[in-house]
Formats: structure tokens, C-alpha cells, sequence
């Protein structure tokens, strides 16, 4: 396995790219050995051409791709000795499940006895052991995407491992063992896993490092606990948590910050702001509750989750939801807010005051 | 305006998909088809909407019999997984068509199209073709098409399922509202129980072409039938342990609690938010398992443990950090137990 370095990517589709044909700007990573690390970001973001970047499938416009030092950029594929699992599973219907998972193996020429160990190895882990003898053909779609991990995770010489989107096809209820699953392959093996995902729970729940991506740009790099409490740009706030963050107006002069004319305590240092810039306060709906005195709004809608309700509060035509737990008193009508100052956030246009 | 299904079933070849099942759907009412992939969630709807006719049983609208109805006669729209439109249609094009089709007059078309794309955001678009827009986009089209003609009927096919995350939770917040105020019955097919929850109505849960529980949805989450309801209704999985009951005394592993429930042996099932990784009520229970995994999501950590042979999971605000293969205690909230006998049926303790 090796340490992954992607230096100053730019990637365009078109040839002579004027500035907006960047799907890819600025690109760096550092992604160490044995780590287990996330893309995440929405479609069209460019965490697919980043995966197809590093396999090689395409040569980036401009910047380098480095494993554990060593220039890849101009080399094929195949020379560059990756690990891949796609969105839907991709195996041999004719053959057995021990035959689809010895195939990577096999093909490298591993002698006979190596591939057994491995195959049983990795079978056992995925709950596949009582099936290796049968055809992969009568398998459900879950079934399939299990043997395709496992092909990818049966060869221990990959540089790296790549998942793009792996758990899409599957039923939210096995997501939660395959995804288990993996995250104990990775403690057991130690592999360089990169995971790229539009959802954030699988996202933050597999890595213990996660790359925000939007409109071809990296906007944090953090641990899933620093992407939830201090996102530094207001779509790592939106983007992650569910609801997301509340983004709200307010005004500050050299003390004091005011939302809706109400006075709100924040951890950004209001020395750090510049002037003539968008001002935003930032507060998760996790960090706001309901209070006898604060911002004064009105309820408007509750929804029952299940082990938590969101509520929907309006102060003015602005917004504002707050998350309670399952069991905690709601007040209707006339309410009041109060914010955790320690994780309310002033927004510079769009950025994080520290 | 009802729709009603009297004892309907469906089998293909010799093989039941759908097993005998009534049901009463009301107008102004969202309800979803909960259930795993193959669980006969599809099959249900397209016999709801006389796309496919049932093998028995008899389907009424407003009391009267359409079992034999064409669907062309039926007042319905469908929405499906894949997004289905006209791609040399304009937007403004496609919303239209279904009216274009009744030979709606000019004016009060071009008045209904703008109403629905603005209640789907669609306005800016409306000149454009489906292929220049996001997939969110396309989707809304769809929708805003089903949307127009005022079925009596309208059938989503898990409508959200190949959408990102973040433009899932978006329109799923707005899709109650978009049927607010009309009379239509919306039938709406999920897999996941999140969405159920978020989307609220009535839920039918399905399990292998069987109706297990039909009802409010937040009831039928709180007051499973069963041991399979509330399994379908749990995301991540219910944990799960043998009991035994002497005396009006319940005991798990070590610790015992009153209960009314008769001698013997019992399921107890606990939703994973009701297991703490710490003590934070004095009248909770503590159980010591094995840590296999912990999941940390930066709001909630999720552990992965060995309560001897069952796998269990807590779920729990806030950051905790465990090692793989620590024994700890977790912390159960007695008061959140629901116990099964021993058919699997939900038992009040």
C-alpha cells in the first residue's frame, strides 16, 4: 500500500481550457498510507474525474500524482497497480463466487496455494464462506456487490483501494453490515482506502479523514467531528448534517452581532472580520434550543423523526430549524431560541471567522 | 374519494408476490410502501393503479368497481425511480403535455403549467430541454407532469432514488406540501425508514409480498405488531435478546426489572438510540458487551457490539471514542423496551 499525493491538479475536458473549463482547480491532497479517507461531495463536483485521475483512466491537464514519492502521472493503468470497486457490482456470472474471488489473483500468477488463503480470508469476513462453491449468477443484487468488494480487497499488493459509491444498490439495512464490514477489513488489513460518496453518513461514518468537494474545488479537509462543528464554508455547513446548518443574516459593528435586531454571542473573533463583506451567522440545528427569553420566532412545523423531531421556526420570512430529542417538550406558537455561542459562527462570504 | 382494495392477491406462475391483502386509502392522504427490494412494494402499486391486474380480489374508487378498468380510463399518474420525460420537449412542453392530451384551452393551460412550476421551482427552466438540467431538476419535471392533471391517483415509485442526498432531503420536505390542498391519494414506495419518518401520512410495511402492519406512520413506528414490523421500521437494525420472565421479573444478563408480561421467555427488541454509551438517567440498565466497531459521524457515534451471541448497535449523540475490542458498559433505557413472545407478536410490558 502506498501514500498518495496529488499535486496541484487542474483537470479540463476540452483542450485549451480558458479558466471556467476547470472541472478540477487546484487540486492537493496528501493521503496517507493505511488510512482510510472520503470524497464527498454532489454530483458534478469532480470526485469521479479525481478517481479516474489517480487509476489513470484519464491524464489530469496539469499537476502530478505521486505514490510514496514516485511520479505516476504518465503511467498506464495497469503499471499503476490499483484496487477498484464500482456502484454496481461488476463479476463473472459463470463462474463460482471462490472462482470471482481468486480471479485477481490468478491473473497476476500467484501459485495456487496463496490464492486459497486469501480467498477463504477474505470469504470469511464477508459472510461468503457456506457460498464459494455456487454459480455468482443466482446471486442478489447485494449478494453480487459483496464479491465485487471482495475482489477488490482479496489482493493485498494494490497501492491503493478505491470505492466509487459502492453501497448505492444496496437496502438500507445490509448498508449498515457492508459498511461495518469494511471499515473491519480496514482495521484488519491496513489498506489506503478512498471513498468517494454523495452521502454523508457513509462518508463520515467510514473515514477518518474527509475531502469537501464543490464545483471542482476542495473547500475542507477535516475529521467527520471538525466537518460538524467548525465547517469552515457555509456548503461544508449545509452540505453536512441533516437538516443542515442554519445560515442566517445579521449585522456587526466592532462589539456586537445582531440577527433579526436581537443580540447573538458567537465564538469568531469580530476583530478578524473585513469590511465590506457578506456577513452570515452559521449555528447547526443540533446547537439551538428552546429557551424562556432569546431570538423570538414563531413555530411552524414539526416533524417526528423517530428519535429525534425538527423543528421548522420563523422569524420573519427567515428560517430556522431546531433539532429536539424524542421525548422533550415542543412549545407552539410564540417561542424564543437560544444558540450555543460556542458553535455559532460568523460567515464571511461564505467563509469561516475563526 | 377512497381507494379501496378487498382482499386482492397476486401470484405469477405459481409464485404468491402479493399475498391476500385489504386496505382503505383516503383522499388528501400521503402513504407509503415501506420494505425491503422484492418486497412487493411495486407489484402493490401497480395493482393500485390497474397497471396490473390482481390474480384475485376486487378494487373499488369511491365505491365502485374499477378492477377491470383500463388504466388509460383511470385518473392516475405515475412517477418512477428512473426520471421518464419527453427529451425534444421544452420543460414548459413537458409539464403541458398531459394537458394538451385532455385539449385544454390556451389560457387556462398556460396558467396551470406556470402555477406547478412554480411550486416546483421549475419557472427558470421552463424553456429548456431535460438533458441541460441536474438530475433534481429532471425529477421535478416528472413530478410537476404527475402533478398537473389533478389525478385521483398518483403513484411514486421511489421518485428520489437516484438523487443525491442533500436533494433528496430537499424535496422530500417539499413534497407534502405540494399535495397540501388536492384531493389526491398519494401512494409513495421507500425502502428506508428514514424517509417514511420524514414524510409522515400512513405507511403500509411489506415484508416478502405480505402486509404486515398498515397505519399512522409514527404510531406503527412507536407500536410494532410484531417483531418483523418493527424490524422493517429500523434504521440501523433493532437489537434483539432472549429474556426470561419469572415472577414479573424480566432478567438480561445480569441486571432484572419489573414487568407485567406471564412466565417465560420473551424477545425483548430496543431501538439503537435507546442504548447510551453513558449513564445519563439514573434508572437505566447497564449491559457490558464487546466492541466491534464505532462509527463516529461528527454528530452521533454509532458502536457496533457483542452482547454475547446478538449484534447490537448504539446509537448516541455527540462524539465517543472506543477501541476495537474494548469491553464496555452501554446503558439501556428500560422504558423504551418492547417485548415479542414467542411468535414473534408485540406484547405490552
Amino acid at each position: 500500500m502506498a501514500r498518495v499525493k496529488l499535486d496541484n491538479l487542474n483537470h479540463s475536458y476540452v483542450s485549451n481550457p480558458t479558466s471556467d473549463d476547470y472541472v478540477l482547480k487546484n487540486i492537493n491532497i496528501e493521503w496517507n498510507d493505511g488510512g482510510a479517507y472520503a470524497l464527498l461531495g454532489p454530483s458534478g463536483c469532480g470526485k469521479t474525474t479525481i478517481l479516474n485521475l489517480i487509476s489513470g483512466l484519464i491524464n489530469p491537464t496539469s499537476g502530478s500524482i505521486l505514490f510514496d514519492g514516485k511520479d505516476v502521472t504518465n503511467l498506464s493503468p495497469l503499471e499503476r497497480n490499483i484496487g477498484q470497486v464500482f456502484q454496481f457490482p461488476v463479476i463473472y456470472d459463470t463462474m463460482t463466487v471462490y472462482e470471482n474471488l481468486a480471479f485477481p489473483l490468478k491473473n497476476r500468477g500467484f501459485e495456487t496455494a496463496y490464492i486459497d488463503k486469501k480467498v477463504k480470508e477474505i470469504a470469511e469476513i464477508l459472510e461468503l464462506s457456506p457460498s464459494l462453491s455456487n454459480r455468482a449468477s443466482g446471486l442478489t443484487a447485494d449478494g453480487k456487490q459483496k464479491i465485487s468488494l471482495g475482489r477488490g480487497l482479496v489482493r493485498s499488493d494494490v497501492n491503493v483501494l478505491m470505492f466509487d459509491e459502492p453501497l448505492t444498490v444496496i437496502d438500507p439495512l445490509l448498508k449498515w453490515q457492508l459498511r461495518s464490514k469494511l471499515k473491519e477489513l480496514h482495521h484488519e488489513f491496513k489498506n489506503t482506502m478512498i471513498y468517494v460518496t454523495h452521502d454523508q453518513t457513509e462518508a463520515l461514518t467510514f473515514a477518518d479523514q474527509v475531502v469537501v468537494m464543490y464545483d471542482g474545488v476542495i473547500v475542507q479537509v477535516g475529521t467527520p467531528t471538525e466537518l460538524f462543528e467548525t465547517p469552515k464554508h457555509t456548503f461544508v455547513g449545509h452540505f453536512i448534517g441533516s437538516p443542515g446548518m442554519n445560515i442566517l443574516p445579521c449585522d456587526v459593528n466592532s462589539q456586537n452581532v445582531t440577527c433579526f435586531n436581537h443580540p447573538i454571542k458567537t465564538s469568531s473573533d469580530l476583530k478578524n472580520i473585513k469590511s465590506n463583506s457578506k456577513l452570515q451567522i452559521g449555528v447547526r440545528p443540533e446547537f439551538i434550543k428552546f429557551s424562556p427569553s432569546g431570538l423570538p420566532v414563531i413555530v411552524n412545523n414539526v416533524s417526528d423523526i423517530g428519535r429525534y423531531k425538527v423543528v421548522d421556526c420563523l422569524i420573519e420570512n427567515q428560517r430556522i430549524k431546531v433539532i429536539v430529542n424524542e421525548g422533550d417538550d415542543i412549545p407552539s406558537g410564540k417561542a424564543y431560541l437560544e444558540f450555543n455561542s460556542n458553535f455559532t459562527k460568523i460567515y464571511e462570504d461564505s467563509w469561516m471567522v475563526s | 374519494m377512497t381507494l379501496e382494495l378487498q382482499n386482492i392477491q397476486k401470484s405469477v406462475e405459481g409464485s404468491q408476490h402479493i399475498y391476500p391483502t385489504s386496505l382503505v386509502l383516503e383522499k388528501n392522504s400521503i402513504n407509503l410502501l415501506l420494505g425491503a427490494t422484492l418486497s412487493g412494494k411495486t407489484t402493490l402499486m401497480q395493482i393500485m393503479g390497474g397497471i396490473e391486474k390482481p390474480t384475485q380480489g376486487k378494487i373499488l374508487f369511491n365505491g365502485n368497481d374499477v378492477t377491470n378498468m383500463s388504466v388509460q380510463k383511470r385518473n392516475i399518474s405515475m412517477v418512477y425511480q428512473q426520471f421518464i420525460n419527453y427529451p425534444n420537449f421544452t420543460v414548459y412542453e413537458n409539464i403541458a403535455s398531459p394537458l394538451r392530451l385532455q385539449k385544454m384551452k390556451e389560457s387556462v393551460l398556460d396558467q396551470k403549467v406556470q402555477e406547478v412550476a412554480d411550486l416546483l421551482k421549475l419557472t427558470p427552466m421552463l424553456s429548456r430541454k431535460p438533458n441541460e438540467l441536474s438530475g433534481g431538476q429532471q425529477q421535478r419535471t416528472a413530478l410537476a407532469r404527475a402533478l398537473i392533471k389533478d389525478s385521483d391517483l398518483i403513484l411514486l415509485d421511489e421518485p428520489f432514488a437516484n438523487l443525491d442526498f442533500k436533494l433528496r432531503e430537499e424535496l422530500r420536505e417539499e413534497l407534502p406540501k405540494m399535495f397540501e390542498n388536492k384531493n389526491t391519494i398519494v401512494v409513495y414506495a421507500t425502502t428506508e425508514p428514514s424517509e417514511a419518518l420524514l414524510l409522515g401520512g400512513n405507511t403500509v410495511l411489506l415484508e416478502e409480498g405480505k402486509v404486515i402492519q398498515f397505519g399512522k406512520t409514527q404510531e406503527i413506528y412507536r407500536r410494532p405488531l410484531n417483531i418483523n414490523s418493527a424490524n422493517v421500521f429500523s434504521d440501523p437494525p433493532l437489537n434483539r435478546a432472549k429474556i426470561f420472565v419469572k415472577n414479573n421479573k424480566a432478567t438480561l444478563e445480569k441486571v432484572s426489572w419489573n414487568v407485567s408480561l406471564q412466565d417465560g421467555e420473551y424477545t425483548l427488541g430496543i431501538r439503537p438510540h435507546h442504548v447510551y454509551p453513558k449513564k445519563i438517567n439514573e434508572d437505566f440498565f447497564d449491559i457490558t458487551g464487546q466492541v466491534s466497531i464505532a462509527e463516529i459521524s461528527g454528530s452521533e457515534t454509532l458502536v457496533h457490539f457483542k452482547l454475547k451471541e446478538n449484534s447490537w448497535v448504539s446509537q448516541s449523540h455527540g462524539v465517543h471514542n472506543f477501541e476495537l475490542g474494548q469491553i464496555s458498559k452501554f446503558y439501556i433505557d428500560i422504558s423504551k423496551c418492547l417485548y415479542f413472545d414467542g411468535k414473534g407478536n408485540y406484547i405490552n410490558g
